[in-house]
């Protein structure tokens, strides 16, 4: 009966077979069908849909770590976009640092908005982020770090509901002004571009988009794995517990502050992490990913999905932003009112998002049978 | 009654809101294993005693112990929580997306931090004891429901299921019977009653029949202080209890 980690983690319900088996199956025929099959064949997959892809698993790794927090711990943070762009950002300093001499100023050591602010050495908090172990470091120390400053503070004074999600938003909108600034020293308006290397490896050569896709797959897939194994746990009972019932956990004699900072920690480097395997593949990583309106966005994509579930998280994500690529292509301006269009329709009509629509009919046709065996078994007795 | 008899001491507890003193220099005594009910009309500070004992709420006033020595005003609510004092709250608080058994094995005792929750297991030792809790509350044909579809008066049993599985010295019991039918106070009144001889049990009620039926001692409170103190059959005939409370 004893089953091991990675099936009671990845294929213990329909919904997680079926994400863990189509992110493996792209994972390996989206890199196979650019790498290996000609250009020319209809078979062919392009190297900007290899991106956008890419792009998609970052975001679904993203809407995990909203979901872990609003539909596990019930906090709604409006302000996952910071973490996600403070991880961007850690990467993108790594990716700055290896331009070297490359850029247009030539200068090896300055990366060129320096050199055009006329900064005569680089600032103390760049150090050390030409060497990677130190950037990855910095990919979940940076989120981590602000997400425990900012947590202790709120969940001590007990800080709940509509108040914190305001919190989350102004932290978010703060951190946007900030980086705005020339002065901050991350590239200012214009943010952190023109990436050449990675690891060693040119960010321009299909080789490399392809392996930054599988990291991304294997990044979402593990990510997946971890939450599923928290909510599993007798921890992840707890968590929902305190969603459900704050005061009852803590006079049972857990500190639920703790719980909450320790899964809100988690979170944001989760989020962090989606951030930084997202900077290499668009190339450029500027203060907007902090703007309020795309944490907001965020959260529509695990409300489309359906919340408390993870891998509804994972399909929002993939159904919104599919549908924000296409829409933006067709009508642009139309699309935040399409968004806030589906945003009141799910609300509303669908309130377990699509895979709410799934479970339900499941569980109507469960009920159904049962019915009918209970009343087959009184006519037999 | 000297204070090391008792395992709850309040002296002179004093604490006002905004001007409004809701306890006014309360002094009570709750003995080892004692069942104590606790009346008074609305607004007389029974839940604020409450709060004050489990830490929600800080007295400005006065003394709260714990056994011998442990000052409670210096404690947060985990920590009186886990030194022994449990509490069921007035409107039935169960986690209702969990089922009966998760309610009950999240309230065993042990296991509060957040590493040995994460890799938890249970034993077999655990499961007995759930089942124990089960057995007590009579809740054992409904242990893998959810507790959100559990009836008002299950839920209730089931707050007090998880009190005991937390197996505190201690259980607060606010208003146990409220919304219950004539059979279900009857047997929340049984429940209480064999708890009494593990626990100490302090009851707040208004219905004054049930507290007939469990209490030995009650005290009556009014205004934020101890109006009465004793046998239900002193308490009816005390001239200020009948003015204050049951005259009308």
């Amino acid at each position: 009966m004893e089953k091991s980690l990675i099936q009671r983690l990845l294929l213990s319900d329909t919904g997680s077979k079926i994400l863990t088996i189509v992110i493996i199956f792209i994972a390996i025929v989206v890199p196979v069908l650019n790498l290996l099959v000609p250009v020319d064949s209809p078979l062919h997959i392009s190297t900007y849909t290899v991106t956008l892809l890419g792009k998609y698993l970052c975001y679904a790794l993203l809407a995990l770590s909203v979901d872990l927090v609003w539909g596990y711990l019930g906090i709604l943070s409006l302000g996952h976009g910071a973490f996600f762009a403070l991880g961007g950002y850690a990467m993108g300093m790594y990716l700055m640092r290896q331009i070297g001499d490359r850029g247009v100023y030539g200068n090896p050591l300055l990366p060129d908005f320096m050199v055009f602010l006329n900064w005569g050495s680089l600032p103390w908090y760049w150090f050390g982020f030409d060497h990677f172990p130190l950037a990855l470091l910095m990919m979940f120390a940076a989120p981590g770090i602000l997400a425990f400053v900012f947590g202790w503070l709120a969940f001590r004074s007990r800080v709940t509901g509509v108040y914190l999600s305001i919190m989350t938003q102004a932290m978010t909108y703060a951190l946007m002004l900030a980086f705005f600034q020339n002065d901050f020293g991350f590239g200012g308006n214009n943010g952190l571009t023109d990436f050449k290397e990675i690891l060693g490896f040119n960010l321009q050569d299909n080789t490399t988009r392809c392996a930054l896709f599988v990291a991304s797959a294997v990044a979402l897939l593990s990510g997946y794995a971890f939450c599923k194994y928290i909510a599993q746990s007798r921890l992840g009972s707890l968590v929902m517990a305190i969603r459900d019932s704050e005061s009852r956990v803590r006079f049972m004699g857990y500190r639920d502050e703790h719980i909450k900072l320790f899964i809100f920690v988690i979170s944001a480097m989760l989020a962090g992490i989606a951030g930084a395997l997202y900077v290499p593949q668009v190339g450029i990583i500027n203060p907007s990913e902090f703007a309020p309106i795309r944490s907001i966005e965020l959260v529509i994509w695990v409300a489309i999905g359906g919340r408390g579930t993870l891998y509804g998280a994972v399909l929002g994500a993939f159904v919104v932003n599919y549908a924000k690529t296409f829409f933006t292509a067709w009508a642009p301006e139309a699309w935040l009112f399409i968004l806030g269009g589906i945003f009141v329709f799910v609300t509303v009509f669908m309130p377990k998002g699509l895979v709410g629509i799934y479970n339900q009919a499941r569980s109507r046709n469960t009920r159904k049978k049962s019915m009918k065996e209970s009343q087959a078994n009184i006519r037999n007795s | 009654m000297e204070k090391n008899e008792s395992i709850l001491y309040l002296n002179n507890v004093s604490v006002s809101f905004d001007g409004f003193k809701a306890i006014n220099e309360l002094s009570l005594y709750i003995d080892k294993n004692e069942l104590r009910c606790i009346i008074g009309a609305n607004g007389a500070g029974k839940t604020t005693m409450m709060d004050i004992i489990t830490g929600k709420t800080k007295p400005d006033e006065g003394e709260v112990y714990f056994g011998d020595h442990i000052d409670l005003t210096k404690k947060d609510e985990a920590e009186i929580a886990n030194l022994g004092i449990g509490r069921k709250f007035q409107k039935p608080t169960v986690f209702e997306n969990h089922s009966v058994f998760e309610n009950l094995q999240l309230a065993l005792e042990g296991h509060r931090n957040i590493l040995s929750n994460l890799f938890y297991e249970l034993n077999e030792d655990q499961r007995n004891k759930i089942d124990s809790s089960l057995e007590t509350i009579g809740l054992e044909a409904e242990k893998y429901r959810m507790a959100g579809e559990l009836s008002h008066g299950q839920k209730q049993w089931l707050e007090i299921g998880m009190l005991i599985t937390q197996n505190p010295q201690v259980l607060l019991v606010d208003e146990p019977v409220a919304g219950m039918t004539h059979q279900e106070s009857e047997r929340t009144a049984e429940l209480l009653t064999s708890l009494a001889t593990r626990h100490s049990v302090v009851v707040v009620e208004h219905d004054m029949e049930f507290v007939r039926s469990i209490a030995r001692r009650v005290t009556v409170l009014h205004q934020g202080s101890v109006l009465a103190e004793g046998t239900m059959d002193k308490i009816q005939n005390d001239r200020k209890v009948i003015e204050v409370y049951l005259g009308d």
